[in-house]
């Protein structure tokens, strides 16, 4: 049954493009970002219970990475790596304070983090060209295989989302992922049976963290113009809202929230005048309020009804 | 011989009230010691305190003859220290068995290999074992979330020998659990402690408990030890009756 599933959403991912216009395209492509950037968020506060309020940040990082770097003729996979490795490190160090302060105090000191992301790409114009954004970002090249075209560029995403999916099924599934929810559920308990929280609350971070750079990899050749305010505080809630929605904790919960954050409101954009947000607010609300679990939280309880 | 566990002089304070004014005492390989006392009497303080989760105000705390004061629950745990808390700690979202798999995992190979390495860490059987051990095999594969109270502690129990630990402190093993299950857990124990030379420390209330349980006895009232003996010696003693029931 969940294999078949499996098979079905694959078949439907790669056939879907092909049926629909340029701007379609763009929606279902901006969904996979966001679905990877959602991913890591959703291991660091779905798994391992951090919160955090900086993923928007961490996907500037990465596309201003990428930006930076394409544009000045090194190739996209340069861009993975720094971005990679930027957010690695970066999200380690965002960690420690974690050590100290959960909840929302933790909340807050994300949210301080991401704000400071957003001034440095806006002040600094000698690295970031400030309010000017970034623009002409190229899309990559593989072996050949131009990604210039909106279906081939929405494969070459596609492709990368199922190597970060295929890595965090395998991390969650490791006794990691035991690790990550038992500091979750009480770290108290972790912490007497061995568990070195303070490295697993670190590593929680720096992986979730580095998967939301990979994302802004992948969102800056995609928009091919990049400027600070789409990384500012509302992107991070943005993601925030993704990972509840869909299902906190849940491995295909981010995909869920994706959908619903970015295709959604097209969607119901359609018909409905523009009371279209008023709808889709009050559904968020409703959902949120009758199910904190989120739509699998929601599916899971009617299923062992 | 170095006794396992050595607590010299250990005091706590809270702000101006002390909770543990300069406890000493030791704990010889293969001892149950039994700890009683009031409540609020710093019986639970001076666990923390040897274990690591609060920082003692003074004194020292060695296992093996090794000093530990200060170290970090998680290290401790490692050098082959496990405890169980008064308050049942089980991970409800995972199941017996993988929280069985959790309490062994962090003390093999390193954290690297651990990512790459099998998903049951090579404990599946382990943890089978400690199940079929504590007459849990029916709900191997449950969430601790859907175990009675009971069973949720003996789990918890279960979990703080999965490592094989030399020393296990535990605070309130008996609380809310039933009389059948109580006898049950109180046999696990003995056989533990008989079958690999495990030492225990135990906090508890439950008198008939303790007293059928431990070796020996030490009595603490307002953060001072008024009492050690066999439990014999200590039914009888009156300074215990009197702390117990006042004058």
């Amino acid at each position: 049954m969940k294999k078949a599933a499996a098979v079905g959403l694959i078949i439907l991912l790669v056939a879907a493009p092909f049926g629909l216009k340029p701007y379609g395209i763009y929606l279902l492509t901006l969904w996979v970002v966001m679905a990877i950037a959602a991913i890591g968020l959703n291991l660091t506060l779905g798994y391992a219970g951090q919160v955090s309020l900086a993923q928007g940040a961490f996907v500037g990082i990465g596309a201003y990475s990428a930006a930076l770097l394409t544009t000045q003729g090194w190739p996209l996979w340069c861009a993975f790596l720094l971005a990679t490795v930027i957010s690695l490190a970066i999200g380690w160090l965002l960690g420690y304070p974690a050590l100290r302060v959960q909840h929302h105090y933790l909340a807050f000191v994300t949210l301080s983090f991401a704000t400071l992301v957003y001034l440095v790409l806006r002040n600094e114009e000698w690295l970031t060209k400030g309010v000017y954004g970034v623009s002409g970002i190229p899309r990559p090249t593989l072996l050949g295989w131009s990604t210039k075209g909106p279906v081939e560029f929405y494969f070459f995403c596609l492709g990368i989302l199922a190597l970060v999916s295929a890595a965090t099924w395998w991390l969650v599934r490791s006794p990691w992922g035991r690790a990550f929810t038992a500091l979750r559920e009480n770290a108290i308990r972790a912490d007497s049976l061995g568990v070195d929280t303070r490295r697993y609350t670190l590593m929680a971070f720096a992986f979730g963290s580095a998967i939301g750079g990979i994302a802004g990899v992948l969102y800056a050749p995609l928009v091919q113009f990049i400027e600070p305010t789409a990384f500012n505080l509302n992107l991070s809630l943005n993601l925030l809202l993704m990972v509840m929605v869909g299902g906190s904790g849940f491995f295909l919960g981010p995909f869920l929230g994706a959908a619903v954050s970015v295709l959604l409101p097209e969607w119901m954009r359609f018909g409905s005048e523009g009371l279209y947000l008023i709808f889709y607010a009050v559904a968020v609300m409703v959902l949120m309020a009758f199910c904190p679990s989120g739509l699998l939280g929601l599916g899971q309880r009617l299923f062992k009804r | 011989m170095n006794p396992v566990l050595q607590v010299r002089e250990l005091a706590k304070a809270f702000g101006g009230i002390s909770a543990v004014s300069g406890v000493s005492f030791e704990v010889h390989e293969g001892e149950i010691l039994g700890l009683i006392g009031p409540n609020g009497s710093g019986k639970s303080t001076l666990f923390n305190c040897i274990l690591g989760q609060l920082a003692p105000s003074a004194g020292q705390v060695r296992i093996d003859g090794r000093d530990i004061t200060g170290m970090r629950p998680c290290q401790l745990n490692r050098l082959g220290v496990g405890r169980t808390f008064q308050l049942l700690q089980v991970f409800p979202q995972l199941t017996v068995r993988e929280n069985l798999i959790l309490a062994g995992q962090e003390h093999q190979a390193s954290m690297w290999s651990r990512l790459v390495g099998r998903r049951d860490a090579g404990l599946g059987p382990a943890a089978d074992r400690m199940i079929e051990f504590f007459r849990l095999s029916a709900l191997a594969a449950e969430k601790a979330a859907a175990l009675s109270y009971g069973q949720q502690k003996l789990l918890d129990v279960a979990m703080a020998f999965m490592a094989g630990p030399r020393l296990v402190l535990l605070d309130e093993p008996a609380g809310g659990v039933n009389p059948t299950m109580l006898a049950g857990l109180r046999e696990r124990l003995r056989e533990i402690n008989a079958s690999q030379r495990a030492t225990f420390v135990v906090i508890e209330h439950n008198m008939e408990f303790v007293m059928a349980l431990c070796t020996r006895v030490l009595v603490l009232a307002e953060g001072r030890i008024i009492a050690e003996g066999t439990p014999s010696e200590i039914r009888a003693n009156p300074a215990v009756v009197e702390a117990y029931l006042g004058n």
